[in-house]
């Protein structure tokens, strides 16, 4: 069954495209990564979805319900994790639980709003009030109030922005473990490594647009094989070697492709030859973050 | 039907001014407490009001309806306005309530407030002058739709303002010229030709009129006319706020 049905998305702000057109369909069960730089619509794109937002065109679905004609059974079947650190200053954490789980029609959820804040380490601040919290816990509070109705899709919009290793860990084992028991999750994150450990299929967004979806495995094996990193000096790379880079240099830092360690030689000796000294040299496998940085880079609309 | 999302939010729009009662409930109770010190000493016995009734025993409902009136539109608008600002709102427009659910809740929550301050303005001031019940059930009936339509004015002044000082001259240019013109402080039968019919062209004065009517069994107006046009008044009112909420206008843009 298909847990989220996106499909021809379109959001316009005045001059601004937001979103041209998304077509993307989530099965349920799946670990799903939305990934792009500041800007490419992630946001706005999960705050259509959550209903936050209307689209100008386009449909999302949820379980089969429409997110606008059927928004309370797509609601019902979706919680939602918001970027921002938002609270109610006025409630406590059990309080601010329980609100939201009646809002749902849950009168008496308070079981599995134990569960939840133990699950999350909020338990020895149950009665504690919002304000008082660190930033971590509002974090987690968030998390806590988008699972009260135990929905079968999450969306997590950068949930692990700003938040320390303990939490991250934490977080990751509830949502790992919500996985398994068959909830979709669908992700958004800077962290790319993140994204690497946990989703199963990803979507690249740019400007508004899907350039790259596929499993994790495949995109891995797009740039083929491992990757040869030389720090160098400032453009000193002879021409012949430019067909061999990943993506456009960084501070210096030249990431070539290598299928075979037997090429490593060679490049070496081109090196030698131009007399060009080498800074710092590593050899990778090639990760998320050089396909990413490849596709936006190919990508220029 | 009476949903638990409903009970839910109603509750949380209660929960939520009791727990600042003392800036919500007792700040205004003693306003209004300041008000009949002061005008009832300085005007009693120079308003020509209605006869037989004492410019203080007048001035109560006045200023009880008056309470009523300005802690239903406090509730709801301030309510909403800290929600969109602070960004908590989300919790709510996240839910699968409904625009009717949330339209009503937010509204009654606010006639609880509005309610228990006019209340509590009258518990107290009620002790200073002699106040006959002629027609309670008339007082019930305006109290009720007035909070209703402040409430609802409240919600709408909630979804439109984007900062606290739209709010604020929202308030400060509508609804405290309109209540304070709405013959709080004085018969409007008083008032030269012109600003009569100014006045009657007020809806708040139909509301302050209707209740006052309760306690005496005078009024400047007809208590029937006065529950017709406050009703019309409070259907337009819920009509537009209900659009707006369904059309997500300025809440899911």
């Amino acid at each position: 069954m298909t847990a989220i049905e996106i499909s021809n998305v379109q959001k316009r702000y005045k001059a601004l495209q937001a979103l041209g057109g998304v077509s993307l369909k989530i099965e349920e069960g799946e670990f799903f990564g939305l990934l792009g730089p500041n800007g490419a619509g992630k946001t706005t794109l999960i705050s259509i979805i959550a209903g936050l937002i209307r689209s100008d065109a386009g449909s999302v679905k949820i379980h089969g319900h429409d997110v606008v004609s059927d928004f309370r059974a797509a609601r019902r079947k979706l919680g939602v994790v918001p970027q921002e650190l938002v609270f109610d200053p006025f409630f406590t954490v059990r309080e601010t639980l329980r609100l939201q789980s009646g809002y749902f029609g849950l009168g008496n959820n308070d079981k599995w709003i134990d569960e939840v804040m133990e699950e999350l380490g909020l338990a020895n601040k149950a009665d504690t009030n919002m304000r008082a919290l660190s930033g971590g816990m509002k974090r987690r509070v968030l998390v806590a109030q988008a699972l009260v109705h135990k929905p079968p899709v999450i969306v997590l919009d950068e949930p692990t922005a700003g938040v320390d290793v303990e939490l991250r860990q934490t977080l990751w084992q509830f949502i790992t473990r919500l996985n398994r028991e068959g909830h979709t999750i669908v992700l958004t994150t800077h962290y790319l490594e993140e994204a690497q450990a946990m989703c199963k299929r990803v979507a690249m967004l740019k400007l508004g647009k899907v350039v790259a979806l596929d499993t994790m495995s495949q995109l891995i094996r797009r740039i083929s094989g491992s990757q040869l990193v030389l720090h160098l000096p400032h453009n000193s790379l002879p021409e012949e070697l430019q067909p061999l880079l990943n993506h456009p240099p960084e501070d210096n830092k030249y990431s070539l492709r290598i299928n075979d360690y037997a090429e490593v030689e060679g490049i070496l000796a081109r090196l030698r030859q131009g007399g060009i000294s080498i800074d710092e040299m590593q050899l990778q496998q090639a990760d998320l973050e050089d396909i990413f940085l490849q596709i936006m880079d190919e990508n220029i609309v | 039907m009476i949903t638990t999302g409903f009970r839910t939010l109603v509750y949380k729009e209660t929960l939520r001014f009791y727990k600042v009662a003392t800036q919500t409930i007792a700040a205004p109770i003693l306003t209004a407490m300041l008000y009949l010190l002061i005008f009832g000493h300085v005007l009693s016995g120079r308003v020509e009001v209605y006869p037989g009734v004492t410019y203080t025993a007048f001035l109560i409902p006045g200023l009880v309806m008056m309470s009523v009136l300005q802690n239903s539109f406090a509730n709801s608008s301030s309510s909403l306005i800290q929600s969109k600002i602070t960004g908590n709102l989300v919790f709510v427009l996240l839910t699968p309530l409904s625009h009717w659910e949330i339209f009503s809740a937010y509204v009654l929550a606010s006639m609880v407030r509005g309610i228990t301050v006019g209340f509590g303005v009258f518990a107290i001031t009620a002790w200073f002058a002699h106040l006959s019940f002629t027609a309670p059930l008339w007082i019930l009936v305006f109290a009720l739709l007035g909070a209703a339509i402040l409430g609802t004015m409240g919600l709408i002044a909630g979804i439109w303002a984007e900062k606290f000082d739209q709010l604020a001259a929202f308030q400060n240019f509508l609804i405290v010229p309109l209540t304070f013109l709405a013959g709080v402080f004085y018969s409007i039968h008083s008032l030269p030709p012109f600003w009569l019919a100014v006045s009657h062209a007020n809806p708040f004065f139909y509301m302050i009129d209707g209740f006052r009517y309760g306690f005496f069994g005078q009024s400047d107006v007809n208590p029937w006319i006065s529950v017709a046009i406050v009703s019309a008044f409070l259907v337009v009112l819920a009509l537009l706020a209900i659009k707006l909420l369904r059309s997500g206008y300025r809440l899911r843009h």
